[in-house]
């Protein structure tokens, strides 16, 4: 670089910093003064970064690698995206585990950094948008040069979304330690560190289409669908969920802009279609290219992919009222929800269906590749978790599972299941092909992985269907005085051994993705554990020798 | 009547069938006659390129 764009680019992080810091010298609250500390850090890396990245020579390719030319992907971006899915869904995990062992063992609420309150958000987001939004940063990029044949558009703006992205994680996470906090689920940063997260995400639209706009194949893949309405979705959920007015300009709180029922329907519109959009259709994105690509085999139909891609854009939208059955909006608005998520339900079978049949006639790769079985496993709890969800949005059906733990283990048959699995499935496939490593180090792992996982999830699934309707129906159960049977703390009690069984299977879960974590570790450093193939035909080599004996002589019949 | 209703009853009148009218036409389109051969096309254009993690 340059001496002139060095010296221009750090005095840029240098006013920056000071801007920094000023804020949190003079922020009405502790939270904002600590946010802008992180910021203040970030911009004299930057700085650091900057001056050591001046080489008067104008040759070195710095911090942030660019691609050596157009003749090859660009997937430095996908390899830190790769990393980093790696890094938060560990972290979120651990912090999944540590909250369901504090629902069983209140004395572990260490306050007031590392309460209920404060920790179950950070695994919320830590998992959502963490985990599973790198994994989908990473993997749409990847896919989008492959199926457009062409390299990714603006390098440079993919790496500030990557960045930007971390940024907007690390502003969440500490905030939600610190107690700054909207109270809107999934969505409870702040205004500030929203804004900042709508300034990535147009850059990631701009990086998006921008590689679409240039590609070299006449035909844009299904998968590319998927990624862009979950790219525009989230934005308008995002922008419009979060409209609120700050109190004062260096303070953390501010007030939404609605009130009342509508704020309420303004937050389950988004909290449902973060599902729809986040955790479906990006999701489905991934699916529509790995699956056919690890498995060999063109997707099943891609009509169905088109019908389905449609019908879910269509119907996903109405179904947030579902999760205000029997309270203030209106009844009619209520039913809508109920009726748009029964419908739903087809359209979610179709993307199953389209995945597991994309199978068809190589049903043997399910014994012989994990990670095949991986992907299997994860969308058959994306059909089961499809069907349990509309049955949970009926409202006679939802009078007993609402508010209980019956709709935790719904979630998390989803998350676990689906998104869990098919992320871990995809970053299988990636690692080696990234790093080009022959294969990953261990195909025996991958398949530990498989198992732990799978049982962890049925484990809390189970666990939490049995203490959903337990809570529900002591919840209801009235005596024959007309007065309830039980208090609320009695059910709480009886939970206790369901809770025990949801923390060990989110430890089977999480020491799943540490063999993961290992696995790759590993692939990483070149390594390929010598091990024996998954299976194989039976060989015994004592029977495979000619007969040297005379043949018995013929007996006679009697 | 108020904006609102205005409003509304656009929504559920013309709206509504505007979009019923776009969603069916969009489900259709992949069965236009001489989709099925630029559908395979789009279902197997995946494996062509050989550089995987280049």
């Amino acid at each position: 670089m340059h001496a002139e764009a060095a010296l221009g680019r750090i005095g840029l992080w240098f006013i920056i910093m000071l801007a920094a810091i000023a804020s949190a010298v003079a922020a009405a609250d502790a939270g904002f003064a600590a946010h802008a500390t992180i910021i203040a850090i970030v911009a004299f890396a930057m700085i650091w970064m900057s001056a050591s990245r001046f080489d008067p020579m104008g040759k070195a390719q710095g911090f942030f690698k660019m691609p050596d030319g157009p003749s090859r992907y660009d997937d430095d971006v996908i390899r830190w995206g790769v990393i980093a899915t790696m890094f938060w869904g560990i972290a979120g995990l651990l912090a999944g585990v540590f909250i369901a062992a504090q629902l069983a063992f209140p004395q572990l609420n260490f306050e007031p950094y590392l309460n209920f309150g404060r920790v179950r958000p950070l695994h919320t987001s830590a998992v959502i948008f963490a985990f599973g939004g790198n994994a989908l940063l990473a993997t749409s990029f990847y896919v989008v040069q492959r199926t457009c044949r062409t390299q990714l558009a603006f390098p440079g703006l993919a790496r500030f979304v990557f960045w930007g992205y971390q940024l907007f994680i690390v502003l969440a996470a500490t905030g939600y330690l610190l107690g700054i906090t909207q109270s809107r689920e999934y969505a409870e940063p702040e205004w500030y560190v929203d804004l900042w997260l709508t300034i990535v995400w147009v850059a990631y639209f701009i990086v998006f289409v921008g590689t679409l706009a240039k590609r070299k194949e006449p035909h844009i893949y299904v998968a590319n669908w998927f990624y862009l309405a979950f790219i525009v979705t989230i934005a308008m959920l995002h922008i419009v969920n979060n409209l609120a007015m700050p109190v004062s300009l260096l303070g953390a709180k501010s007030y939404s802009a609605f009130a009342g029922v509508q704020d309420a329907l303004t937050q389950w519109w988004y909290g449902h279609n973060a599902v729809g959009f986040f955790l479906t259709a990006g999701f489905l994105a991934m699916m529509y290219y790995f699956v056919p690509k690890q498995a060999e085999r063109p997707v099943y139909s891609y009509r169905l992919s088109i019908i389905h891609f449609w019908s879910l854009i269509f119907l996903y939208i109405w179904a947030g009222p579902h999760h205000l059955h029997y309270t203030a909006l209106p009844d009619w608005a209520q039913t809508l929800g109920m009726v748009f998520s029964v419908m739903l339900w087809m359209p979610s079978w179709g993307g199953m269906i389209n995945g597991l049949m994309t199978l068809n006639g190589a049903w043997d790769k399910v014994r012989t590749d994990p990670i095949i079985r991986m992907m299997v496993m994860a969308l058959a709890f994306y059909g089961m978790s499809t069907f349990e969800g509309p049955m949970l949005s009926i409202k006679s059906v939802n009078s007993l599972s609402h508010y209980t733990d019956w709709t935790i283990g719904h979630v998390h048959s989803g998350a676990l299941g689906w998104n869990g699995m098919i992320t871990f499935a995809c970053v299988y496939f990636l690692v080696p092909r990234l790093w080009k490593r022959g294969r990953m180090y261990s195909l025996r792992m991958i398949n530990w992985h498989f198992w732990l996982a799978t049982l962890g999830i049925v484990f809390y699934a189970s666990s939490m269907w049995v203490s959903g309707i337990m809570q529900g129906l002591m919840w209801r159960e009235y005596g024959p005085n007309g007065y309830l049977v039980w208090s609320f703390a009695d059910s709480v009690a009886a939970m206790f051994p369901m809770y025990v069984m949801r923390m060990a299977g989110g430890l089977m879960y999480l020491s799943g993705a540490l063999i993961m974590t290992y696995n790759i570790w590993m692939t990483l450093a070149g390594k390929q554990r010598e091990e024996a193939p998954l299976r194989d035909a039976a060989y015994d080599p004592q029977a495979d020798r000619p007969i040297v004996q005379p043949r018995p002589e013929a007996v006679p019949a009697e | 009547m108020s904006f609102y209703e205005t409003f509304r009853h656009f929504a559920d009148s013309y709206a509504l069938v505007a979009m019923l009218i776009l969603f069916v036409g969009l489900c259709a389109w992949p069965f236009r006659p001489g989709s099925k051969k630029r559908n395979h096309h789009a279902a197997t254009m995946i494996f062509k390129g050989q550089d995987d993690g280049e």
